[in-house]
């Protein structure tokens, strides 16, 4: 167990190194000499405010790169060229919002996935299995913007019944203690918590139905293809004939078996959340991350942009990282000592 | 009384336009403690025919029976929910692949766990204590071991003992062992063999050994029941059918298993039907082992039934009656060695 957690701990400070190489040569051989100048001017003001000797460190591509490195782990991520602030408590402002939105539509997407693949498993080439896979084959096809329109022109122009924008109705204040609004509208000591809290539940749903839509399908679809062919080996043919319950054989041993590769589908989907909230969030108005690096693109806002690839990236590789030490858990051939 | 009684089972393969028979009208019984063979080359449906019985039938497949008892019950006029919970405290099946019938995602301990837990031993202390010994009475050296591993951390020998241990956890009057030996090594084969015939002579269970290999069944059964293209063609005692076999099917069979010794004398070809089993959407007229059979006779094209034939046992034949004495003593050979 020790030695598959350290190899995956490997796996993942490897790959962030390559990711700080990655974004450390945006900043320095961008073509665009704003994105060089703002590198940069950290760098001289930091070293002439902490009294640094500048003329000690040679000022060559692998100095600068520590010094990069170092500036990183102290958690600053330049200053924001268009409103003057911290990028680095800009990012822990913003991406909470995308967070509780990406966990809302992955959740929605597994609830909702999982049963329907299995459902399509069963009744494999019936009328059950065709609907869902013509449905999944739609919804993973469908353009997100264009699918989030259709969804806000029935439900909130036409019916009425969802708000188009934002996390929250505007008459409630809640102040923000884990960013997340779910959370924090049940934390808030205000008379009407309860009713914000239904707002602001009010206000995920169709933000994460639109988001959670392609990993909704995808996901539905390789249950159903592990689900098949799983339900065809010998181990669950004899479970039946032990006389273990549908119930039990379905929902344990065939689930747990399909649960391996579908883990490894869900984790490739943070990467496919996370792009799709760019779209999402513009769409409703949702104040994520997503949001805040699309405004930094079109302002061209360089510490922002380098400063967002990075930690959203960071975000997806710890993700990863995660999945793989449930993988382990999951998997006992993946377990090599107890 | 019968351990097992079968009249006129039919299983029929769904499709689009008729349904195709797999097995057709089968007839057997066996006595309680009866060691039987069934033995047929590939498609013939003697794995469908375990699969009826224990109620595990894939759902693209339709069963129907006069009769079909298992231990003094007709399971036919059972209710779904009751009849799989019957049939699975009466009968065990294993199956040929050990690997690919134990669930690889839990341990070997929990496996045994749910078995017994699903058939009435409640407490926790107690199951350990069953599980102990089912796995020391399967042959399993320091089970206490073995308890924590999983299947992909044993040997294939290994998980066959584990397979049957589990089979015995419902102390099944009926063992139904669909080529129990055929993915082992040839030194295994013996030892699992031995441990199946050990639990028919020591707790007077019920053996029914699916295989083509004869060899397997010659010193190990009481009855043979041969089948050809979902009809039984001969059913006898295994002495009445090694040393005269009245159907043709039958005798080619005997002739084609590989001898040591005199017999096989260097450069000679082993005996081998002409031709391959009819798809069973292409059923041939008549007898249907008829376009093969190297005695066919005009009378042949009128299906034979299975009728008995004194001092033998049950043969489906037009010639089984006509005294072959010469051309049985030709082809007739002792098979021997397991």
């Amino acid at each position: 167990m020790f030695y598959s957690i350290s190899k995956q701990g490997i796996n993942f400070l490897a790959s962030f190194f390559v990711l700080t190489l990655f974004t450390f040569a945006l900043a320095n051989f961008f073509p665009e000499k704003l994105a060089f100048l703002y590198a940069n001017q950290i760098d001289q003001s930091l070293m002439a405010n902490h009294g640094t000797n500048y003329d000690l460190v040679e000022p060559n591509l692998f100095n600068s790169y520590l010094f990069y490195l170092q500036q990183l782990f102290d958690g600053n991520l330049g200053i924001s060229s268009v409103r003057g602030t911290s990028v680095f408590s800009e990012f822990f402002t913003y991406f909470p919002a995308t967070l509780e939105l990406s966990i809302v539509a992955l959740l929605f997407a597994i609830f909702l996935g999982v049963p329907l693949g299995i459902l399509a498993a069963r009744h494999k080439n019936q009328w059950q299995d065709k609907s869902v896979v013509s449905s999944t084959l739609i919804g993973y096809s469908m353009p997100i913007f264009w699918w989030a329109m259709l969804l806000v022109l029935f439900f909130s122009l036409w019916l009425g019944v969802s708000p188009v924008a934002s996390r929250i109705g505007f008459e409630y204040d809640i102040s923000p203690v884990t960013g997340f609004m779910l959370v924090d509208t049940l934390l808030s000591d205000q008379p009407y918590s309860l009713e914000a809290f239904k707002s602001a539940l009010h206000h995920i749903v169709l933000p994460s139905v639109v988001l959670g839509t392609v990993p909704l399908a995808i996901i539905t679809r390789s249950t159903r293809s592990s689900m098949i062919s799983i339900l065809n080996e010998d181990y669950i043919i004899s479970a039946k004939a032990r006389g273990l319950s549908p119930v039990t054989v379905l929902w344990k041993h065939a689930l747990r078996n399909a649960a391996l590769p579908l883990l490894t589908i869900i984790g490739l989907q943070v990467s496919t959340l996370i792009t799709g909230s760019l779209i999402t969030e513009s769409i409703f108005a949702w104040p994520g991350a997503g949001k805040w690096l699309l405004e930094a693109v079109y302002r061209r806002d360089f510490p922002v942009i380098h400063g967002a690839i990075l930690a959203i990236a960071s975000f997806v590789i710890l993700t990863h990282f995660i999945l793989d030490l449930l993988m382990t858990y999951l998997d006992p051939k993946l377990r090599r000592k107890k | 009384m019968n351990l097992l009684h079968i009249e006129n089972l039919s299983i029929d393969l769904k499709t689009r336009s008729e349904p195709l028979s797999i097995v057709d009208r089968f007839s057997i019984r066996m006595g309680e403690g009866e060691a039987l063979g069934i033995v047929g080359e590939s498609g013939s449906g003697k794995s469908m025919l375990a699969m009826a019985i224990m109620g595990i039938l894939s759902p693209k497949m339709t069963m129907k029976a006069d009769y079909l008892s298992l231990d003094g019950e007709d399971l036919m006029k059972m209710e779904e929910n009751d009849r799989q919970h019957y049939i699975s405290s009466k009968a065990s099946i294993i199956f040929q692949d050990p690997k690919s019938s134990l669930n690889p995602c839990f341990s070997i301990g929990s496996q045994l766990d749910e078995t017994l837990s699903t058939h009435g031993i409640h407490t926790r202390s107690e199951r350990k204590e069953k599980i102990l010994s089912l796995l020391d009475s399967v042959g399993i050296y320091q089970p206490e071991k073995i308890i924590s591993l999983f299947p992909h951390q044993l040997s294939g020998g290994m998980n066959q003992r584990v397979a049957i241990a589990i089979a015995l956890a419902c102390k099944p009057r009926l063992l139904i062992a669909d080529e129990p030996t055929t993915a082992l090594d040839v030194s295994i084969q013996s030892q699992i063999l031995d441990l199946i015939l050990e639990l028919n002579k020591r707790d007077n269970v019920g053996i029914m050994l699916i295989t083509h290999d004869f060899a397997l069944l010659s010193e190990n059964t009481d009855k043979i029941g041969v089948i050809y293209s979902g009809h039984m063609m001969e059913h006898a005692a295994t002495k009445n059918i090694l040393e005269d076999a009245r159907h043709p099917y039958t005798r080619s069979l005997l002739n084609s298993v590989p001898q040591l010794g005199k017999r096989h004398t260097k450069g000679s070809r082993l005996y081998a039907l002409d031709g391959q089993i009819p798809a069973i959407d292409k059923l041939p007229v008549g007898c249907r082992l008829g376009p093969r059979c190297p005695k066919a006779e005009k009378q042949c094209v009128n299906p034979p039934i299975l009728h008995s034939i004194a001092n033998h046992g049950k043969v489906r034949c037009h010639l089984a009656d006509l005294k072959e004495q010469s051309s049985s003593k030709k082809n007739n050979h002792s098979v021997s060695g397991g």
